[in-house]
């Protein structure tokens, strides 16, 4: 147990050591309005979150991050390109008391910028890095963006990349969605369709159902992965390697799936980035499927900092473009952030002591 | 003269739930009664000495077992799951008592041909979400229990809308798009133009449960050795 004394002294010299690397610090309310917000979230904090009825404005939550609330704010009115700090509670419900908190400090930093994204990605995770060497955590990095990218490369129809792209954050749903696309296990029985006197109750029309029951069909119709694609997205989701040795990989299978390419190409930039940060990218641990867990904002570099395994990550952060074209109504920014939990930094400190 | 310490039993208070707890006891020598009037809240306990009996609604035992306020409680072990985060930590179950059975399920209306599975409940709400703007409703009292199986099944794009009674309107009434809720015989969910999908959330029946939190003496403890003696069942 750590006073709270110490968690809010090291969240601010955190973010004294944000503020010196740049950031303008902000802060964003604690209540948020929720139906807003909540949908920008994965299922996991829209479960977690502490909403409430608000006799004036509606459905309001306790933020359950910073990120949302600061990008909202900066597609508001923000500078560009922009750096952000911030340092406050952040509140999830837990289901087990004994490991996790329900409430508990973040100081964080997020970076607007459009003209070299790996470098802003690379300035992040350098940042972040050099203030917790002390702890010597064990960090890891992923890139949802290959992921996609090689989904969105396959020689298949728009409705099943639709499919695997809107189950990259669920990997097994994902992993069963890849079997049955390729052939692994077996699709939907069409046949099983009988049609029904019941009456239609509810919003879902008979023009949703027939559309669906086309589609269905469609897919029925629609062949089998081609072997050497399939074979290279199963080899990507298991992708587990230092940093280098995973981009020679990605180079070595790019030749069986050139829309990657781009992504491998922003991946060895950003490794050339994080090199002139003096981060060894020969030892960095690199994991294809890293993040696809966590937040469903995130849709390019990933990554976290983790300590004993009982603990949840000290660290942790991303890229996440695509958030700011939702809240940004037809403008958008490319972005990255991260969090570092300051409760977590004072304890693993004190049992160094 | 002093108190004896007394081991809580929580019971249900009404019903048929209250009647088959009744007879379960009875069967194995434990006589239960409801003292007063009937519809007094009291009763007694004959059998095994030093137990007071606690007549609750069945919905508030979970609580009163995880706050330690009762030592035994007998409820629906659906209740159980769903009311309390990380159960195991908080009670321990006893015994099944072989009633009061009752499945937690899905369902969707029974003019949806397309919709069977979760993969096909998944696939629609997908289908819904962008063609209505928000997320398909499902309409349950059972939070905890619904959220983990739909995690679990990796289905996205629906939202939970509380409903404490006549669920199975829901539909119907525009204010949900699918159910899930306890059936026996799913006449109810007929009736209504529902049908089931496939999978159990919960099958679902009265148990009796042990507090782990309440707090114990020899008395107590002598007292619950002696009860599950005399239920026969193994020592807690």
């Amino acid at each position: 147990m750590t006073a709270p004394a110490t968690s809010r002294d090291e969240g601010q010299r955190l973010f004294a050591a944000f503020q010196a690397a740049g950031a303008v610090p902000v802060d964003t309310d604690i209540l948020q309005p929720a139906e807003l917000l909540l949908d920008l979230y994965g299922e996991d904090i829209r479960a977690r979150a502490y909403v409430t009825q608000d006799p004036l404005r509606g459905e309001l939550m306790l933020r359950p991050d910073f990120t949302v609330p600061v990008v909202q704010a900066h597609m508001k009115h923000g500078a560009d390109p922009a750096r952000y700090c911030y340092l406050g509670e952040v509140f999830r419900k837990q289901d087990h008391p004994e490991t996790r908190a329900s409430e508990y400090l973040q100081v964080g930093f997020e970076l607007f910028d459009r003209t070299a994204p790996e470098q802003a990605d690379a300035e992040v995770f350098a940042l972040i890095h050099r203030l917790l060497a002390p702890l010597n955590l064990r960090a890891a990095t992923g890139d949802i963006g290959i992921l996609m990218a090689a989904v969105r490369g396959l020689s298949t129809t728009d409705a099943r990349k639709a499919a695997l792209l809107r189950h990259i954050w669920r990997p097994r749903r994902f992993r069963a969605l890849l079997d049955r696309f390729a052939g692994r296990a077996p699709a939907r029985p069409v046949q099983t369709l009988h049609p029904t006197d019941a009456p239609l109750i509810g919003l879902r029309t008979a023009d949703e159902i027939s559309s669906r029951i086309k589609a269905l069909a469609e897919d029925a119709a629609t062949p089998n992965l081609k072997a050497p694609e399939a074979a290279m997205l199963y080899d990507l989701l298991t992708l587990q390697a230092p940093a280098q040795s995973a981009l020679t990989h990605l180079r070595g299978i790019q030749p069986l799936l050139p829309a990657i390419a781009p992504a491998v190409d922003r991946f060895e930039s950003r490794l050339n980035a994080l090199a002139t940060h003096g981060i060894d990218t020969t030892s960095l641990p690199f994991e294809a499927s890293h993040g696809r867990t966590s937040l469903e904002y995130y849709d390019g570099f990933v990554f976290s900092f983790h300590g004993p395994d009982h603990l949840p990550p000290v660290a942790s952060g991303g890229r996440y473009d695509a958030l700011t074209a939702v809240l940004g109504a037809g403008a958008s920014i490319p972005a990255v952030g991260g969090v570092i939990r300051p409760a977590l930094v004072a304890q693993l400190k004190a049992a160094k002591c | 003269m002093l108190k004896p310490p007394t081991l809580k039993l929580g019971v249900p208070s009404k019903g048929r739930l209250m009647e088959q707890t009744f007879d379960w006891f009875s069967a194995r020598g434990v006589t239960m009664r409801q003292t007063g009037a009937d519809r007094e809240y009291a009763g007694s306990v004959d059998g095994v000495d030093g137990i007071a009996l606690v007549l609750l609604s069945a919905s508030e035992i979970p609580r009163e077992l995880s706050l330690g306020r009762i030592h035994l409680g007998v409820t629906g072990s659906d209740l159980i799951r769903d009311k309390l985060a990380d159960w195991p930590t908080h009670v321990a179950e006893l015994a099944a008592l072989g009633f009061g059975q009752a499945d937690l399920i899905l369902a969707v209306p029974a003019a949806w041909i397309d919709v069977d599975t979760l993969d096909d409940l998944d696939a629609a709400a997908a289908a819904f979400r962008a063609t209505h703007g928000f997320r398909l409703r499902i309409a349950t009292k059972y939070h905890r229990l619904v959220r983990d199986y739909l995690t679990q099944a990796g289905v996205a794009d629906y939202q939970l809308i509380d409903s404490q009674g006549a669920t199975e309107g829901t539909v119907k009434n525009l204010t949900a798009e699918a159910v899930a809720d306890i059936t026996s015989t799913g006449e109810t969910l007929r009736a209504n133009h529902l049908k089931v999908l496939q999978g159990v959330i919960h099958a679902s029946q009265a148990t009796l449960f042990r507090s782990l939190t309440a707090p114990m003496t020899g008395a107590t403890r002598a007292t619950l050795a002696a009860l599950l003696d005399r239920l026969n069942l193994p020592p807690a």
